[in-house]
């Protein structure tokens, strides 16, 4: 006799049924929900009450069969009771009108329902916010991420940050920040805030190599999500082409910056063979797509050129650094970004010798924004040490070892400052 | 604003360690000293010496207390600090996160209160 199945797995496969359709609804319900009312926050709150009502309904009445048309509808009649435990202002009952025209019963309407998730992200990255909260509100309002773990990830307090968020939501509520995509000229201009902003989460993630802290490794994946989003939304857009492109290459070369000891691997001697082929593939179409758009190439297809010429070296061997110097060149006119500055330095050591590396490098030394940045002392330490100045090379090595935050790479700096000549 | 970083740590962990990982310890704490004086951050920085060492004064019910060592023995100990002057938290933060004691240890960030 076969035993019935425990009424655990009805409710696990219901809470799994909930959480999926959460993962692929929830970015496109807030985004649709807040695009008329412009309250973030009133949409959150509504949704995860909605998904709370799901996880005690479904395992009764079994999931539904369009999810997310089911969550809209409870959603709605939470803002609804939201807006008028609020009382009505002139606003408040515009907004209750058009929520009780909206309709999300119907599955069919599902379609039809406009993707307002672009409109969202402009939104997040808006010019009237702060931009260092561009990343951390794209996660929260995006992706759903809780206030501490974005915290944890930008290294702020976990109290400062659920506050500078609830802020910004008001700021966007208040001010009417706009959920539309910006027309013409303006879209470039206001894209690159959005593309910045899925670059910093990325970044962050990408800072926890190990993967010790979960959260986080899910951030580099969920940037990734985002990019993926937005070039599909924005397919012409070169930028948009440009980083994913970009994220993917270094996302290719995750597991090889670590050898088998945990020790941390420059890229320069890591083994092509640890890469991510079908990654590094998919990088170079979408670059090479990239190419084919409209317009002289932004910021991000610069830096995804960058790292596809390093990702020759899997094919032919060897780096090519004059294509290097040329792409930093064009990014230090673009952008005046002392961090494009130090790494056109970098690649100057390589084709014309240390010494017009480190010429170039004392011309940033003055630049404050490099005096805590930590590859700007490593590299002048190298450089140094190429070029046998051997006392200026350790105390170099000393300031980027005091400044560094990862072991592994601390460790690095301290075997590279351990060899060199007494 | 002043802020005290205070790392708490195993006092045993550095007993563990090999002689070249022991000076390879004290040298990323010297280099991340050295780089706090640099950027002018740094008020005063010590280590202290383990709790094992510590006496501890109490007046209970009138009369003076003192024991050998503190109360409760955990794991992680207060084994040194640095004092900062930074414009924020977010900067007193980041030069946290860079203490080596963040990684073999924790780092607890604490805003002076000034008397």
């Amino acid at each position: 006799m076969i035993d019935s199945p425990p009424v655990s797995v009805d409710a696990e496969a219901a809470a799994l049924a909930a959480a999926t359709a959460a993962r692929h609804s929830y970015s496109k319900l807030i985004a649709f929900l807040a695009a008329r009312t412009r309250d973030v926050a009133g949409a959150e709150d509504a949704l995860s009450e909605a998904l709370a009502v799901a996880l005690t309904e479904w395992p009764r009445s079994g999931v539904p069969r369009a999810p997310d048309a089911w969550l809209l509808t409870v959603a709605r009649r939470k803002l609804v009771d939201g807006l008028r435990r609020r009382r009505l202002d002139e606003a408040a009952s515009a907004h209750l009108q058009w929520l009780a025209e909206l309709r999300g019963d119907n599955d069919d309407e599902q379609a039809a329902w406009p993707d307002r998730r672009l409109g969202l992200l402009f939104a997040c990255a808006h010019p009237g916010i702060a931009p260092e909260l561009h990343a951390p509100l794209m996660l929260q309002v995006v992706l759903g991420f809780d206030a501490a773990s974005i915290a944890s990830a930008f290294l702020v307090s976990p109290a400062t940050m659920a506050q500078r968020l609830v802020r910004a939501k008001t700021k966007i509520r208040q001010a009417g920040i706009g959920f539309e995509v910006p027309p013409g000229d303006a879209l470039r201009e206001r894209l690159s805030a959005v593309l910045d902003a899925i670059y910093a989460a990325y970044c962050e993630g990408w800072s926890d190599p190990v993967g010790a802290d979960a959260r986080r490794r899910n951030l580099a994946d969920e940037a990734i999500w985002l990019g993926r989003l937005v070039a599909s939304l924005l397919p012409d857009e070169g930028e948009s082409l440009g980083l994913l492109a970009l994220m993917l290459h270094t996302h290719a070369r995750r597991d090889a910056r670590r050898n088998a000891a945990g020790d941390y691997v420059p890229l320069s001697e890591q083994d092509p063979a640890r890469w991510d082929a079908p990654l590094v593939d998919d990088a170079e179409a979408l670059l090479h797509r990239a190419n084919r758009c409209a317009g002289a190439p932004g910021r991000f297809q610069l830096e995804a050129a960058v790292q596809s010429a390093h990702a020759m070296r899997r094919r032919s061997g060897v780096i090519d650094w004059p294509a290097i110097e040329r792409l930093y060149d064009a990014l230090c006119e673009l952008t005046a970004s002392p961090v494009a500055a130090l790494n056109r330095a970098v690649a100057l050591a390589e084709t014309q010798g240390p010494a017009a590396g480190l010429a170039a490098l004392d011309v940033l030394a003055a630049d404050a924004r490099l005096a805590d940045y930590q590859p700007h002392w490593a590299a002048r330490a190298e450089l140094l040490a190429r070029s046998g100045r051997v006392d200026a090379a350790q105390q170099a090595y000393a300031q980027a070892i005091g400044l560094e935050r990862d072991p592994a790479v601390r460790r690095h700096l301290q075997q590279r400052l351990a060899a060199l000549p007494v | 604003m002043e802020y005290m970083l205070l790392i708490y740590s195993d006092p045993n962990g550095f007993d563990k360690l090999s002689p070249s990982q022991q000076a390879e310890g004290l040298a990323a704490y010297g280099a991340y000293h050295e780089a706090l004086k640099k950027a002018g951050v740094l008020k005063n920085s010590n280590r202290l010496r383990p709790a094992s060492a510590a006496t501890t004064v109490r007046l209970q019910s009138g009369k003076t207390q003192v024991l050998d060592g503190p109360y409760a023995e955990t794991r992680e100990q207060l084994g040194g600090y640095f004092m900062i002057d930074v414009p924020d938290l977010d900067a007193a933060l980041s030069w946290a996160a860079r203490c080596p004691g963040a990684a073999h240890g924790s780092v607890e960030v604490r805003p002076v209160w000034a008397m």
